[in-house]
């Protein structure tokens, strides 16, 4: 530890601020995926493993409607009604059919799709990494000696906590907000409500994947990174760590989730020698363990409080 | 004659290859406080969410003169039916004014705050507990939210399943008596299925009693209390 503390304070304060700033960039897109795996989870109980793949294919049409000449953030928009759609089809087809109490089938098929949307983008676009339309001025806004905090950071993590926000508004002050989250609370009673069960979460998981779609883009645009149909793989498995780091049906608990997984995977593992690179995965996964055994509901989680 | 706000006739229900319900009719007039009777496992649970669409069953249902049998659950709330099913039927993770703004969740008029507001006029302790979660309340008060949940849709008829399980006799008295409040101010009809004779006669018109999914008495609420064979089956004594 002493070690760990000597060494940031010592001659790398530079780099070490360099590894927080790549910790809060990654994060938050790790954070935007792990969002819309909550929110089908706040409604379901269920983790959608497609939701990762899905958003890849929705960054793969906002390449697709760009290289067609549409301006960018056009692009990016209608990318994410389409990957709406796409999710509500799949809803339709492939979910309403089975028991929602009966969770084994269901992760078994979005296990499926999650291979099958990952073949179908491949065959579509190969396997050959593309260049992504920067969707933020590049450069830097800020430089201070050796650190570099890029429009890129900046406009990742405020796109992140724009969206957590407009989700946070819509499940709590709309109608549609409100019938999501008895759906989630009591499916015999919300039926016994009047509200249509099937529709309600048709449309949670067009949320989530039009969520997921723009955090895919925003991954994609990073300037060090390009688009390939498994881009979403690490991804996928940073976020669902850090969707259930933060607690799996808290919003804000994807955030800090994503971000504390962003903060080991840049930070600890450089400063903690006996971690290479290769174990930063692992390490993340090390974390969630210690903070579920602390925290069984995870940081943000709802603890079920119920008397009987 | 008046039409009946709720016939069944020949009702019958199966769950996989057992049949619960062996063709069982009776029906609910408008303003009326009607009990079904029975133990564990005769069918009362059935009976209700047959009537608001939960399972499949064949025979007839019919609602203020028009069947309900292709209608879906979410429909049928909509013609007027409200549900409490048994054991807890709140949202726990929801405040205790979300789950009434649940409740009106089929409404589209202005009156829904009003509704609110006689809903904590019914059950002060509501009020006092309305942004906290429903899970946290006790098992009573939970009732009464249920209760209040159902009412919120302005329903003509409200089935209750057995509101008085696992609820101490005094809190059961004071749900009872609210139940004949509610159906004298705001005439609601109801329909409760339960296993506490006395209390449920006390406050009905009339009764039925459901033996292994057939119906073996029905009558006056007065006349059934003093049946010799509810008293004993049923009544202790």
């Amino acid at each position: 530890m002493m070690l760990f503390v000597g060494r940031i304070w010592g001659p790398d304060m530079d780099l070490f601020l360099q590894r927080v700033i790549d910790a809060l960039t990654n994060g938050s897109t790790y954070a935007l995926i792990a969002v819309a795996m909550v929110l089908i989870f706040k409604a379901t109980t269920l983790i959608n493993f497609a939701q990762g793949e899905q958003a890849m294919l929705g960054a793969f049409a906002v390449l697709q409607l760009w290289n067609w000449g549409l301006p960018m953030w056009w692009a990016v928009i209608i990318g994410m009604i389409f990957s709406g759609i796409l999710a509500a089809v799949l809803e339709r087809t492939f979910i309403r059919k089975f028991d929602p109490a009966d969770h084994l089938p269901l992760v078994i098929i979005t296990l499926g799709l999650f291979l099958v949307i990952n073949a179908i983008a491949a065959i579509t676009w190969r396997f050959d990494p593309q260049s992504f339309p920067q969707l933020f001025p590049s450069g830097n806004a800020f430089t201070y000696n050796n650190v570099r905090l890029s429009w890129y950071s900046i406009f990742a993590f405020s796109s992140c906590v724009l969206v957590l926000i407009v989700l946070q508004t819509l499940l709590t002050k709309t109608k549609f907000g409100l019938a999501f989250r008895a759906v989630s609370s009591n499916l015999e009673s919300s039926r016994l409500s009047g509200i249509n069960i099937g529709p309600t979460l048709q449309f949670g998981w067009a949320l989530a994947a039009a969520a997921g779609t723009l955090g895919a883009s925003i991954y994609a645009a990073n300037p060090v990174l390009q688009i390939e149909p498994s881009m979403m793989l690490r991804a996928l498995i940073f976020s669902v760590t850090a969707a259930a780091l933060g607690g799996l049906d808290s919003l804000w608990g994807a955030l800090i989730g994503g971000l504390t997984i962003g903060f080991v995977q840049s930070v600890v593992v450089q400063y903690i020698p006996f971690i290479p690179n290769e174990m930063s995965l692992s390490a993340a996964v090390v974390v969630l363990l210690i903070v579920l055994t602390l925290r069984p509901s995870g940081v943000l989680g709802t603890r079920a409080v119920e008397r009987v | 004659m008046t039409l009946p706000i709720l016939r069944v006739e020949n009702l019958k229900a199966t769950y996989g290859p057992v049949q619960v319900l062996h063709g069982i009719d009776f029906i609910v007039f408008s303003k009326e406080i009607v009990v079904v009777l029975g133990a564990n496992g005769a069918g009362k649970t059935t009976t209700l969410r047959s009537i608001s669409g939960m399972i499949e069953t064949s025979g007839t249902i019919e609602l203020n003169g028009e069947s309900t049998q292709n209608l879906t659950s979410s429909e049928i709330v909509r013609c007027g039916v409200a549900h409490v099913p048994q054991g807890r039927g709140t949202f726990p993770e929801l405040t205790v004014e979300e789950n009434l703004k649940v409740g009106a969740f089929i409404r589209t008029d202005k009156d829904i705050k009003t509704d609110i507001d006689i809903c904590f006029e019914n059950y002060p302790v509501l009020y006092e507990r309305k942004t906290q979660t429903a899970g946290s309340l006790s098992g009573g008060e939970q009732q009464m939210l249920a209760v209040s949940r159902a009412l919120m849709s302005r329903p003509q008829l409200l089935l209750m399943d057995e509101p008085s399980l696992g609820l101490a006799p005094q809190i059961v008295e004071d749900l009872f008596s609210r139940f004949v409040a509610i159906n004298r101010d705001q005439g609601t009809t109801m329909l409760i299925v339960e296993q506490n004779a006395q209390l449920a006669l006390d406050i009905a018109n009339r009764g039925y009693v459901l033996e292994s999914g057939e119906i073996s008495v029905e009558g006056k609420a007065d006349e059934l209390i003093n049946d010799d064979a509810i008293r004993r089956a049923y009544l202790g004594a």
